[in-house]
């Protein structure tokens, strides 16, 4: 029995052997389970699938409520490449109205894994997107012989007018810096390209949802994941409501038909934008669906730059409009009172140098010399200005005082509108001539910024604006395109008056000018029957032939619009100017057209300017 | 006669083991809610009750499975010794039929379909030869030491094993090696166990580090580390078995000082190819101990050359086996579980899949039913063989290796309950269900959890399947029968 005691003596080896792979395996749970995360991650992964649900983005309708855009369902066709099997290709892409070609292009393309990493046959990958209603009913009918396609509804930005286009702006897929620079974004994901869609993107988008669903492992979706308690709703986006009246922006850009330039109007007292054209323009309606592209990159390919939004990109010479500037600098600064008469035969004449003039009475008092847009005039003032050496020092300092007095009036600077891409025009300092004139300079060299020529440009927003500040006698509200934002504040920038350098009191003088103008003046043809219209031209010399510019507002007192217009290569303010800004204000003044002006409007209508490489 | 039978029904619940009954119970309850989760379908609803779900059929199962329980208790516990080789040969001529019968399932063709249900002869068949086995072996007068006995032995465990290999199941038939641990509890040679596990020792490191190079020595690390261990693994056996002190100082200075002068010279002087010191210093290991053997006439040293030798033989020719002999889904199994092969996608994707299920448990799970992993099918076979994944993502560390303490605690318990058996019979049948209850532990766990090659054998009480959990029922009922009549029916 000896040895059978020896041998029980083994069933501790045996134990043992159970103990030590019991412990073993229990180790190695521990290992597995407790110390490391990358396994949940991984089953995270595997299991939850994050199905974003999108807001509706916010409508835009312009001051009266008229719908300006909003969303229209489209439509993107789905396949599922294991169910998809024996289906009638050549029907299919009749269906769809594409080529068999393209048809094999996209299937490749879905089941190629390194372009669609999230590739899997068993669920629905995108084969085409944003198909019209029309497109989609065709399809429809017959989508019961396509086993493993399938629709899902999207929406798309539709226009209600074709106006605006660039102010509106459009939306298009995101781009990869988009993506990396606001997390909210994935790719595929909509953004706004330009305009307001663009500057209002943050409002406009609303808040994504997200539902977190559970998925097996051929990728079927299995239902929501604890019921949906992480899941959250979609926020739809804020709507806006815009100073845009849709009117007088349709009648703007007819008029501004076959002419390059731009017409802004800005109602003074809240600094909302009621029309912003810039010319060409193009539709809207075409920045839509899969068509975007290639729309787009045609309108870029352009060589009249219709994608410029020249109100507030376009840099001009602002001619003849910004002596009202002028005035009130010398008037404010003491150099002129209103009695203060400057003689002018045909022109500026002080040691040799010559700045001509048309004929007109000499020698003219200001009110006068607003009225007839005297060069010589102005010339002056910012002559005796630059000399002025009890009030200046040196010509340095008489022009840092006189760019003060540009800067807090709006130009050399952007105004801060609620557009992307806004230009800031110049406003020369007296550095800049210093380096220009190597320290060498006075008034009489640059004698030509008194009547906006020279090194001063600025936009025809910066001269709209100009229009709303003398509307305003002494104040603007920078001028914004948003009037209202469903459920917010606008921005102070919005609401708060910025007021000049200039006393009220000087403003009425150069009131009683740009009344002049129209009355007796330039701006004759400005009048319209029963409303006081004030207003200044503008003949800005350039390379080509000159551009036709007109400011002006209306009623005089309690002005209700103030507008800038400006056409490229139009020739006298008098031309193009003067009576397109007076039709506008007609149409919003009025709400219509007279029906002679109407007959006017059809002729200006049908005058194009050619545009030839000499005009440019 | 009825008065017997009476004391002695009575006797077999009062003697009838509680803590197995309790384990057991305990196994049962974890597994249903292991299936529950691991074959939750989401068409259902979530009615786990539903006939149609398999947590609903495994209510059936293991309803039946205690009816089946409940009636081998009542069996007299002289049946099962007595018809012990009809039951044997009864199941192997099923094993033998079944081929002919049975309809290509993956593969395989070991299910029989009886109505509507599909029986696998080969979890019977364990309980089966266990029983013969126990009987044989428990003879007046048999000895394991005498070849004869032991090869009819060996005749009894490999007849199922080649049969059921016919059947495509060689998952099913590795677990027969289990009863190896019975032959060695009932007097065979340990050695024979070392030379077993020695084997399996090589071949995992041979293969897993055969293309891996010494530096730049240009031998491989696997053949290194085989040979090198063959002469350490000779050495340990001199030691034991012959008791030899100088023969183990003298190969030890001599033979492995050798190989690392080598080692030092290949590396640092001239590279070359080291394998043939090793292999010239087993040879001369080999001499040294057949001339100790002629010389002092002992043959064991005889037998420890033998080993030495037939561990080099067998290193060199287990290559050939893996390229040659092995199919190739087996091969990629292999080069998978020792990590030559990671490809998430592929074989791998089994193993991977269950070890982010069970990593994903954390520390306490996810909670019944909120496993995401095994509830959406990401691992494959998880309701069968994979089960103990839903276990890991559940019901967390802690769920876990609970299991793996009640299994652990099953198996000790039936130790503890072979060992009281009064004879030969109860003590060898109770040591054939131990080894078959750690056999499926060891492997199905350490497969889930990436240790142990893949082999589709079933968790005991987890894995879905009427003929598994039948299986296990009467391997255990069995000798819990058997156990009860320990002190009673020997009486009279």
């Amino acid at each position: 029995m000896g040895a059978g005691y020896n041998l029980e003596k083994r069933k501790y080896v045996i134990g043992g052997v159970a103990v030590v792979i019991v412990l073993i395996y229990i180790v190695r749970l521990f290992t597995l389970q407790v110390m490391s995360d990358d396994y949940k991650r991984n089953a995270d992964s595997n299991a939850l699938l994050k199905r974003v649900l999108y807001p509706a983005r916010g409508v835009i309708t312009d001051r009266h409520g008229h719908l300006l855009v909003y969303n229209q369902p489209s439509y993107d066709i789905m396949v599922v490449m294991s169910e998809q099997q024996g289906v009638d290709t050549l029907d299919l892409c009749e269906c769809l109205g594409i080529t068999r070609d393209y048809y094999e292009r996209r299937m490749a393309e879905i089941k190629d894994r390194r372009r669609n990493p999230g590739y899997s046959s068993y669920t629905q990958q995108l084969f085409m997107n944003q198909l019209s209603a029309e497109e989609f009913s065709v399809f429809q009918e017959k989508m019961f012989r396509f086993p493993g396609f399938y629709v899902q509804r999207r929406s798309i930005r539709q226009y209600q007018s074709p106006c605006a286009a660039l102010l509106l702006g459009d939306i298009g897929e995101v781009s990869p810096a988009d993506v990396e620079e606001d997390d909210y974004y994935q790719n595929g994901d909509f953004i706004g390209k330009q305009g307001v869609e663009r500057a209002y993107e943050k409002q406009l988008r609303g808040e994504k949802g997200t539902q977190i669903l559970l998925r097996d492992a051929r990728g079927r979706i299995k239902g929501r994941y604890m019921d949906g308690q992480l899941d959250t709703r979609p926020v739809p986006g804020r709507n806006l409501t815009l100073g845009l009246d849709v009117e007088l922006q349709l009648l703007g850009e007819r008029l501004m038909e076959g002419k390059m330039g731009s017409i802004v109007a800005i109602e003074p007292a809240t600094g909302e934008v009621l029309c912003m054209v810039s010319s060409p323009a193009y539709d809207p309606r075409i920045m839509v669906g899969r068509q975007r592209g290639k729309n787009h990159q045609r309108l870029a390919l352009d060589p009249l730059i219709p994608l410029l939004n020249r109100a507030i990109m376009g840099q001009y010479p602002p001619g003849s409009t910004f002596k009202t500037t002028q005035a009130l600098t010398f008037l404010q600064e003491g150099i002129i009172t209103p009695e203060t008469a400057y003689p002018c035969h045909h022109g500026f004449l002080f040691r040799g140098l010559k700045v001509g003039c048309h004929g007109h009475a000499s020698p003219a008092k200001l009110v006068p010399a607003i009225g007839t847009s005297c060069n010589a005039y102005f010339c002056w003032g910012l002559y005796y200005m630059f000399s002025d050496r009890r009030k200046y020092a040196d010509v340095q300092e008489a022009m840092t005082r006189w760019k003060d007095y540009m800067v807090s009036m709006g130009f050399g600077y952007k105004l801060g509108i609620d557009l992307p891409g806004e230009k800031r025009g110049l406003i020369p300092n007296a550095p800049f001539y210093d380096k220009a004139y190597r320290g060498s300079w006075n008034g009489l060299t640059v004698i030509s910024i008194s009547i906006g020529q020279g090194e001063v440009t600025a936009t025809p927003l910066q001269i709209a604006n100009l229009a709303a500040t003398i509307a305003n006698r002494g104040y603007f509200i920078t001028p914004h395109v948003v009037k209202q934002i469903q459920g917010e504040a606008l921005d102070s920038l919005y609401t708060h008056r910025r007021y000049t350098m200039a006393e009220p009191r000087h403003y009425e003088t150069v009131v009683q000018g740009m009344r002049r103008a129209v009355l007796a003046g330039t701006c004759r043809r400005a009048d319209i029957p029963g409303i006081e219209v004030c207003g200044k031209t503008g003949t800005a010399q350039n390379r080509g032939h000159d551009h036709s510019v007109f400011m002006g507002f209306a009623p005089m007192d309690k002005p209700k619009i103030a507008i800038a217009v400006y056409v490229e290569n139009g020739g006298w303010g008098a031309e193009f100017g003067v009576p397109l800004g007076a039709l506008m204000m007609e149409q919003y003044l009025n709400g219509k057209l007279s029906p002679e002006s109407e007959k006017k409007a059809e002729m200006y209508q049908k005058r194009h300017i050619a545009y030839g490489a000499a005009e440019r | 006669m009825e008065r017997l039978n009476g004391e002695n029904s009575r006797g077999v619940w009062r003697s009838l083991d509680g803590w197995t009954i309790l384990i057991y119970m305990a196994l049962l309850a974890f597994g249903w809610i292991s299936i529950c989760g691991a074959s939750y379908d989401f068409d259902l609803e979530g009615n786990i009750f539903s006939f149609e779900a398999r947590s609903g059929m495994q209510i059936v199962w293991i309803a039946s499975s205690l009816v089946l329980g409940f009636v081998l208790l009542m069996l007299n516990d002289k049946a099962y010794e007595t018809f012990a080789y009809l039951i044997y040969a009864l199941l192997l001529v099923l094993l033998f039929i079944t081929p002919f019968l049975a309809r290509d399932i993956k593969g395989s063709h070991s299910w029989i379909k009886i109505g509507p249900f599909s029986i696998q002869a080969a979890e019977f068949a364990k309980c089966a030869t266990a029983l013969a086995l126990a009987r044989f072996m428990s003879v007046y007068g048999y000895n394991i030491h005498r070849w004869k006995d032991f090869l009819l032995t060996l005749a009894i465990i490999f007849v199922p094993i080649v049969l059921i290999i016919l059947q495509k199941e060689t998952g099913s038939a590795l677990v027969y090696l289990a009863f190896f641990l019975v032959l060695y509890r009932e007097g065979m040679p340990g050695s024979v166990l070392f030379a077993g596990v020695s084997a399996v020792v090589y071949f995992v490191v041979g293969v897993r580090f055969g293309q891996v190079m010494l530096g730049h020595i240009p031998t491989s690390i696997g053949e290194f580390l085989v040979l090198l261990l063959v002469i350490l693994f000779t050495v340990g056996m001199l030691r034991v078995y012959c008791g030899r002190v100088a023969a183990v100082r003298n190969i030890l200075l001599y033979g492995v000082g050798t190989v690392l002068l080598a080692l030092c010279f290949s590396g640092f002087v001239i590279p070359f190819d080291i394998r043939w010191v090793l292999l010239g210093v087993c040879v001369c290991v080999v001499l040294y101990l057949c001339y100790l053997a002629l010389r002092e006439h002992i043959l064991r040293y005889l037998y420890v050359a033998l080993f030495s030798l037939g561990s080099v033989v067998f290193f060199y020719s287990a290559d050939y086996v893996l390229n040659v002999v092995m199919e190739p889904h087996q091969r990629v199994r292999i080069n998978v579980l020792l990590g030559l092969k990671d490809d998430p996608s592929g074989a791998g994707y089994n193993v991977n899949q269950a070890k982010i299920a069970i990593g994903s448990g954390g520390l306490r799970g996810k909670g019944f039913l909120n496993g995401t992993q095994t509830k959406l099918k990401y691992v494959p076979e998880q309701d069968t063989d994979f089960i103990f994944c839903t276990v890991g993502e559940e019901e967390g560390f802690w769920g876990a290796a609970g299991v793996l303490v009640l299994f652990l605690a099953l198996i000790l318990r039936l130790i503890h309950l072979a060992e009281r058996q009064p004879y030969a019979f109860g003590r060898i049948y109770g040591y054939c269900v131990m080894s078959i209850f750690l056999f499926h532990v060891f492997i199905n766990v350490g497969m889930v959890l990436g240790l142990t090659p893949v082999i589709g054998i079933p968790l005991p009480f987890f894995s879905y399947g009427g003929s598994s959990l039948w299986g296990f029922t009467i391997l255990l009922f069995v000798f819990l029968r058997i156990d009860a009549g320990r002190n009673l029916v020997r009486r009279e």
